[in-house]
């Protein structure tokens, strides 16, 4: 198997090319999601129930003390656009995460209890809580509700080692008895509660403050870079148990660790903004279409995606029914429940 | 063949039991895996060859007994320093849908990169030798699914290749896999062991290319070596009846002076006393 050495340095130069082209086409086309990303940003800070001109946006954040509107700039939109792209970032690579795990694209933050138990705990916040504590707390109630079912879900699921599948069966198992708790506490509690209570299950960033984009942002700057050191051993388990123990993966420590990452982002997200979880199956496939394979290629994708996601969805909540301002847990779905049959249909002859 | 002097064995098991849940599949298992040959497990089906092989690859922790790689316990050992030493290709192996053979084979990398530690140039000459040597550069941008079973087993072999790892364990590589093809992938193997110096140990399911191929057989059958030496002295009829309950004659190739086993119908007349025509009717 011996090539002459000008064959040999042609295929070298040519094997080389190949992956520089995909690099350097991965470099523009994320480029090109973080500029679309950015100028989405500056169309949502520009739109809302009070018309503001784009010379007025940009002299309210150039000179905030000396505009009319730093207020609803700096007070009302900014965070809350910034929330949203946090939030859309995290759940996109919860979801990310997640389907590479389990190795089944139909997976979500959903399905490892995530999300119900967020609700549930939110709800019970609600109902019990709501007339005493601050509503400020209400994240940090959903937040530890996230956690502690899906500490619950591993806990049933253990067995000497933690099989993805067997995670996603008690989660679903579990997610259906705490989505019914969920709905026995709103039936029984009071009006006020139960409405408070269903605008966050549908997932809204209406009314976002400073405090939940600090609140949230820490969650990312810790996940995010520790789920992409992490990110070849995702690659190598995508090649089956097996292969990736062969390779030297530590399964039990790798698939604690990514866990662990996307427990932290999707319950963080669904605390501070709801159930938009929707996000979190959507935009790893939106991705994975754009930047192709490589779990290091497709987190920021996906985080970008996700991002984009949430922020048209809020924009549409807020300009789309003035003066209604709805939640943006209507559009996240509206999109995401037709690509969601669309995903059945592509992948029902597949082996999955 | 010359025989050269044999080296010191890097892996061996010693009493090694094992299995699933309760049922044992391995019952006191000693293999000293012989250096720069190629090494092929034999036995009927359930007789402990993958538990073996598995044992010995660290994916499966035994319950009683030790495995040594270069004098320590492997099952102690960091994983990922195992990986640069031992290479495991399990047996029916699936690549993710769109997964091309550049990217497969790369993966073969995981036990040398790290994340602050990346030699792209290494990397890469090793993708590059291993796609060359098992034959896939040409369909290099590839997805891996897209490909025939034999040219997929290849891709999957110079995973293991760009590993660069001494010991290349492999579980039933050539199943499902047409005659020929299985035959270019054990000369593949044997080039391996006798040129490159690697020591390989693999399970193989077909008898006659087993005894064709292999510098070592090791007969399994319920769970304990049977027999254990080069093809001459292991593959005879009375072993092939003892550990398969298979009734065959065993003869040597004209051409090759292989050893070949022939299956005898048991109840039927031996054919030289067949009248000529009977045959045919």
């Amino acid at each position: 198997m011996t090539h002459s050495p000008s064959l040999n340095h042609r295929l070298n130069s040519a094997s080389a090319a190949t992956a520089d082209v995909g690099r350097a086409r991965y470099a523009s086309q994320l480029g090109l999601l973080g500029l679309v990303l950015l100028a989405s940003m500056g169309l949502s800070l520009g739109l809302g129930s009070f018309h503001t001109s784009f010379r007025e946006i940009l002299h309210a954040l150039a000179a905030p003390q000396d505009s009319d509107i730093a207020f609803i700039v700096w007070e009302l939109r900014l965070p809350r656009l910034l929330l949203a792209v946090l939030v859309g970032a995290a759940l996109a690579v919860a979801g990310a995460i997640l389907q590479g795990m389990v190795r089944n694209p139909l997976a979500s933050p959903d399905v490892i209890g995530i999300t119900s138990g967020a609700a549930l705990a939110a709800v019970t916040f609600l109902a019990l809580a709501g007339t005493t504590l601050s509503i400020h707390w209400l994240p940090a109630a959903a937040l530890i509700g996230a956690l502690i079912a899906a500490l619950l879900v591993f806990l049933v699921a253990w067995k000497g080692s933690v099989s993805p599948s067997r995670l996603v069966l008690v989660g679903i198992g579990l997610s259906a008895a705490m989505g019914a708790l969920t709905t026995l506490l709103i039936v029984i509690s009071d009006d006020a509660a139960a409405m408070t209570a269903y605008v966050w299950l549908t997932g809204s960033l209406y009314a976002t403050q400073w405090q939940d984009v600090l609140g949230m942002l820490p969650w990312l700057l810790v996940a995010l870079p520790l789920c992409l050191a992490h990110a070849r051993h995702m690659d190598a388990m995508a090649l089956g148990d097996a292969v990736a123990q062969g390779l030297g993966v530590n399964l039990l420590r790798s698939r604690l660790v990514l866990m662990a990452c996307s427990v932290a982002l999707a319950g963080a997200a669904v605390a501070f903004a709801g159930g938009l979880s929707f996000v979190g199956l959507v935009a790893p496939h939106i991705a994975s279409r754009l930047v192709g394979r490589g779990f290091a290629r497709l987190v920021p994708a996906a985080a970008l995606v996700g991002a984009l996601i949430v922020l048209y969805a809020d924009l549409l909540g807020r300009v789309a029914f003035l003066p209604k301002d709805l939640p943006a847990g209507i559009f996240v779905s509206g999109v995401g429940a037709p690509f969601f049959v669309y995903l059945l249909h592509r992948t029902r002859d597949r082996r999955y | 063949m010359p025989s050269t002097p044999a080296k010191p064995s890097r892996l061996t098991g010693q009493a090694l039991r094992a299995g699933y849940d309760s049922r044992r599949v391995l019952d006191g298992v000693d293999l000293t895996v012989t250096e720069g040959q190629l090494t092929v497990l034999l036995g009927p089906n359930g007789s402990g060859k993958s538990t073996l092989l598995k044992t010995l690859a660290r994916t499966l922790t035994p319950s009683a007994g030790r495995v040594f790689l270069d004098g320590q316990d492997i099952h102690r050992r960091n994983t990922r320093e195992v990986a640069q030493r031992l290479g495991i290709l399990p047996q029916g192996p699936s690549a993710p849908e769109g997964l091309t053979v550049r990217q497969l084979v790369g993966m073969g990398r995981f036990p040398h990169q790290r994340l602050w530690r990346q030699d792209a140039d290494q990397d890469a000459r090793a993708i590059r030798e291993a796609m060359a040597y098992a034959d896939v550069t040409d369909f290099a941008e590839r997805s891996v699914d897209a490909l025939s079973g034999g040219q997929r087993q290849r891709c999957w072999i110079a995973m293991v290749l760009a590993q660069e790892t001494d010991l290349i364990l492999l579980d039933e590589p050539t199943t499902f896999l047409d005659l020929k093809v299985q035959v270019d992938l054990l000369e593949l193997l044997v080039r391996l062991a006798h040129d490159k110096g690697r020591t390989l140990l693999v399970v193989l399911h077909d008898l006659n290319l087993a005894a064709a191929y292999a510098d070592i057989l090791v007969m399994m059958r319920q769970g304990r070596i049977e027999h254990s030496g080069p093809p001459d002295t292991v593959f005879t009829s009375i072993h092939l009846k003892q550990v398969f309950d298979l009734d065959a004659h065993v003869i040597r190739d004209p051409h090759t002076q292989r050893l070949l086993c022939v299956p005898s119908l048991t109840g039927t007349t031996p054919v030289s006393q067949i009248a000529p025509g009977v045959a045919h009717g």
